[in-house]
Parts: structure tokens; sequence; C-alpha cells
């Protein structure tokens, strides 16, 4: 074996994706690596420049001159699949070029397009363990993925299944439902109370959501005073609240209410150097009007006494039935 | 014990012997949920009490369930990575063999939580190697022993495995090319 062909057998091991060029720039061998990607008769007795195109120097003139030594090329198949690669050039003993290649980022696609094993990359080639990470943190996201969901599924059903208004620490409406059914279905009578703050909107678009968040706490504070234990306070919408009085049917005792719930929202609340000033309506239905209805029916009165308080000018307090009286305090 | 190896146990269960049994293992081990997740740890004493339940339920004794794990591992369609990511580790048997002590690393490299027992390889020459599991995890050296087995199957070499006791486990290479294995590509979403 002369020096040159031992040389060669080495390259062929130690850097399995080489081209030998003759000092024409003709391809005279091709390492066995690159013989999977392309047949030898597509390589070798052909010009580098006829099956690679030179990507990186950008080329001043097509076809390119010698290919530049010494400096990291990036190349690429001019067939498809046209594969890049990162190169360099070095000059060969006897004249000509030695060329290595390697692949780039793309190679977990290049590997798709060509049947390459262990085997075909020298074992010094990181590639192997490379790819042996790629698949393996893939598979740990993907666990990783899984299990993320499936803990979103859990949050949303303890979210579906909670019953508390997390911003004011009242009942929400999931859970006032459960109030209203348990007391119709044993038949107990009470009173329901609809109260939507009036001017609640102005506070949210003049001094912020923060100052809108700080009085919906203090409404709810304000409406826990006047209720006694076993009454309900339930939040069931943006500034929309639902008092339960289990056992209460007495007209003048929940005008009381109704008058003291108006008087204290009314008071200013102050956030930050602003006095926010809200009011509210109020419309009140009796269970004992329509005995044995449905919640939703009950619920659908009170909201009808309510409107009629907003239509008679807010800030007062109308019982379902009835005329809106002319004034929410009179009752009182 | 990491979720990970929890679940493998679940899922060799589940695949082999059935949803059934599975439930019936669960709660007999007092586990109180239905099921582990790969990304989370558990405490040690789940494990053992669901390999306790297992070998009840299946009248088995562990070691010989625990080894039959280790091939359904290397083998269950369900888990084509596993083999993968095995095949990754050598080009031939031996080679695959003399880097087992390269897999706890390579392992945590990917999990960065789980850390297997370490594992060496001694090439006792004349195709004899010695492959002892250090004995954190008692069950390990089984699992390994029937992974073993059904990667040199997948390589094509006939190997005599045997426990030698204490972690260790004795292979006796035969035959380099009994069979012609399987074929393994690098490229993802290949065999």
């Amino acid at each position: 074996m002369t020096g040159q062909d031992a040389l060669r057998v080495a390259l062929d091991r130690l850097c399995p994706m080489h081209l030998w060029l003759d000092p024409g720039g003709v391809i005279r061998h091709a390492a066995p690596t690159l013989v999977k990607l392309r047949p030898r008769t597509a390589l070798v007795g052909h010009g580098f420049d006829a099956a690679f195109r030179l990507l990186r120097p950008r080329p001043c003139s097509e076809p390119p001159g010698a290919l530049p030594t010494g400096l990291r090329l990036q190349v690429q198949f001019r067939d498809a699949p046209a594969t890049a690669f990162n190169a360099i050039a070095l000059p060969a003993p006897a004249g000509g070029l030695i060329v290595n290649l390697g692949f780039r980022m793309t190679m977990p696609e290049a590997l798709r397009d060509y049947p390459l094993t262990s085997a075909d990359f020298a074992p010094t080639d990181p590639t192997v363990e490379m790819l042996f990470l790629i698949e393996a943190k893939s598979a740990a996201m993907e666990a990783q993925r899984h299990l993320n969901l499936r803990l979103q599924g859990a949050a949303l059903a303890a979210e579906e299944q909670a019953q508390t208004d997390p911003l004011t620490g009242l009942k929400n409406l999931r859970a006032l439902h459960d109030v209203l059914s348990r007391l119709v279905n044993d038949g107990d009578c009470f009173a329901l109370m609809h109260v939507d703050l009036d001017h609640f909107k102005a506070v949210n678009d003049s001094f912020g959501h923060d100052a809108g968040d700080h009085v919906l706490r203090k409404a709810a504070r304000i409406m826990q005073s006047v209720t006694r234990e076993g009454d309900t306070v339930a939040r069931i919408g943006g500034d929309e609240f639902l008092l339960v009085f289990p056992g209460r049917q007495d007209r003048a005792r929940l005008s009381r209410i109704a008058a003291r719930l108006i008087a204290g929202l009314e008071r200013p609340v102050r956030v930050r150097d602003h006095l926010c000033r809200v009011s509210a309506s109020i419309g009140i239905a009796l269970s004992r009007d329509i005995p044995g209805a449905p919640p939703d029916d009950l619920i659908r009165r009170a909201d009808a006494a309510l409107y009629a308080s907003k239509r008679a000018g807010r800030g007062r307090f109308t019982f379902a039935g009835t005329a809106v009286p002319p004034d929410g305090a009179s009752l009182a | 014990m990491h979720g990970l190896i929890n679940k493998a146990l679940q899922a060799f269960l589940t695949q082999t012997y059935g949803a059934a049994l599975w439930r019936r293992v669960a709660d007999d081990a007092r586990l109180g949920f239905a099921g582990f997740e790969a990304m989370l740890t558990y405490d040690p004493v789940l494990t053992d009490r669901v390999l306790d339940a297992a070998c009840r339920a299946l009248g088995r004794d562990r070691d010989g369930l625990l080894e039959d794990m280790g091939t359904f591992l290397a083998t269950s369609p369900a888990l084509p990575g596993i083999r993968r990511l095995l095949r990754f580790c050598g080009a031939t048997f031996e080679e695959f063999l003399l880097s087992l002590d390269d897999l706890p690393d390579r392992v945590q490299l990917a999990v960065p939580d789980l850390r297997l027992p370490t594992i060496t390889v001694e090439d006792r020459g004349g195709a004899f190697f010695l492959v002892t599991c250090q004995p954190e995890w008692p069950g390990f050296a089984p699992v390994v022993l029937g992974l073993l087995r059904a990667i040199a199957d997948d390589y094509g070499v006939l190997a005599l495995l045997d426990p030698g006791g204490d972690g260790v486990i004795e292979v006796r290479l035969i035959d380099r090319r009994f069979a012609d294995g399987r074929a393994f590509r690098l490229g993802a979403g290949s065999a």
C-alpha cells in the first residue's frame, strides 16, 4: 500500500464524508458516508461545482473559481434533496484539495432523507450523541407537555367546582343555585334581593379597574354587614349581586335592609386620591308570591323589579309585582 | 422514585396484563390515585407496594416480573422511543454493552432529576462480560437483564445472559451474527 493509499484508508474512517479533488476541481474519491447520500458515479469523475453549490462565502462568479481553503464553507447538493453541509477545503499532499463535509443544524431532516446508521459517522463525531439527545429531550418535553395539559384540565375543573368569587370572597352563581335549589326543594320561603351597582362603569372608566375592584370589595363587605348568618350574598356578574334571605317575607324588614344597603353603598369610597361614588338599584322578590316556582322564575321577578328601580331613577328598591315607589327610601 | 420509573411499571402491567389488573394492583397498593404521572416524583414506598401487589395478583416472584418489564421496555411497540434511545448507545451489541456504564449519564442528560444506579461493565475476555448494577435500587439488575436479552435479539446476536447474584449479570456472547437483527436508522421516525 502506498503512503497515499494508507492516508486515504485512514481518512475514510476519520472523515467518512470527505471528497478528494484533483487540481482541476474534479472529484477523484468520495468517502463511504457521502456515497450513501449520492451514488459514487454521481460524484467521482464530476467537477465539485457540478455536484455542489457554494453558499458561503458567496461566490463572485458562476461557476465559481477554486474553492477557498482553510475557511468554514457552506455547500449544498445541486440536486434534490438539496442537503446543506458545513465544509472545509485544505490542500492535499500531492496537489488538489481534500474537502471534508459535515451535516448542519438540519441534520435530523437530512437523516430522514438518507438511511444512515451510527457506523456511518466517525466514532469521535458527536452527531449520534446529539441525535440521542434530541430524541430523548423531545420525549421528555412531550411527557412534560402531557402533564401540563392534565394539570391545566384539573385546574379548570377545580375552578368550575369552586363556589367562591375570587375577587370579593362572596359566593358565586354556582353556589347561589345550590342554595336556591335547596330552599325550593325543602319548601322553605325566602326573599331574593337583586342588587346592581349604579354608576359603577364610570368608576372603572375614570379611575381604572383597580379602583373598580376596590369598590366591589367594599360593596361586598357592606352587603355582608346588612345580612345575618344563614343569608347568602352572591356576586353573579360584574357589578350584580343576589342576596338570599331564608325565612324572611316581611316587606317592612326587607325594605329597611334595602334602604340600609343603598345608604351604605352610597357612602363615597376613597381609592388613592379619588372619591368613588356609586349607588345601587334593587329588586326584591318573595317566594310566597309564587309558591313552588323554580328559582329561575323568582330571579326573573327580582330582575324585573330591579329594572323598574333603574327606570324610576336608580338608587332605590322595588318589590316585584308592585308599583315602583316614588322614592327608594320612602318605605324605609 | 421518579415518575418515569413508576409510569414504566404501570405501562408494563397495564399493557401486558390489562387495565383491570392495574386497577386491582393500584387499589391493593393503596395508591390513592388512578395512575402515575411520568414527570412527578413519588415516595419510593409506593413503587415497592405496587411491585408487591403485582406479584401477589399475578403469583409471580419479583425478579421474574422485573425481568419481563425490562424486556417489555425494549420491545413494546407502544414505547418505540426507548428501543431507539438504547440503540443510539452502540453500533454493535458489544459496543452497546461496553457503553452501558454511560447509560445513567445519558438518561440524566434527558431527564436531569432521574439518576439511574451506576452500571459497570467488565470485559473478561473470550466474549465474556460482567455487568454490575450498584444496589441503590434492588430491582434494577433484573430489569437490566430483561432489557439486555431483548436488545441482544434486536442486534441479532446470540448471547447467554444469567443473573450472577448481587446485581451482577453474566453475558456470554456466543454468536455476533446469529440473526439479521432489526435495522436501526438514525433518522427519527424510522425503525
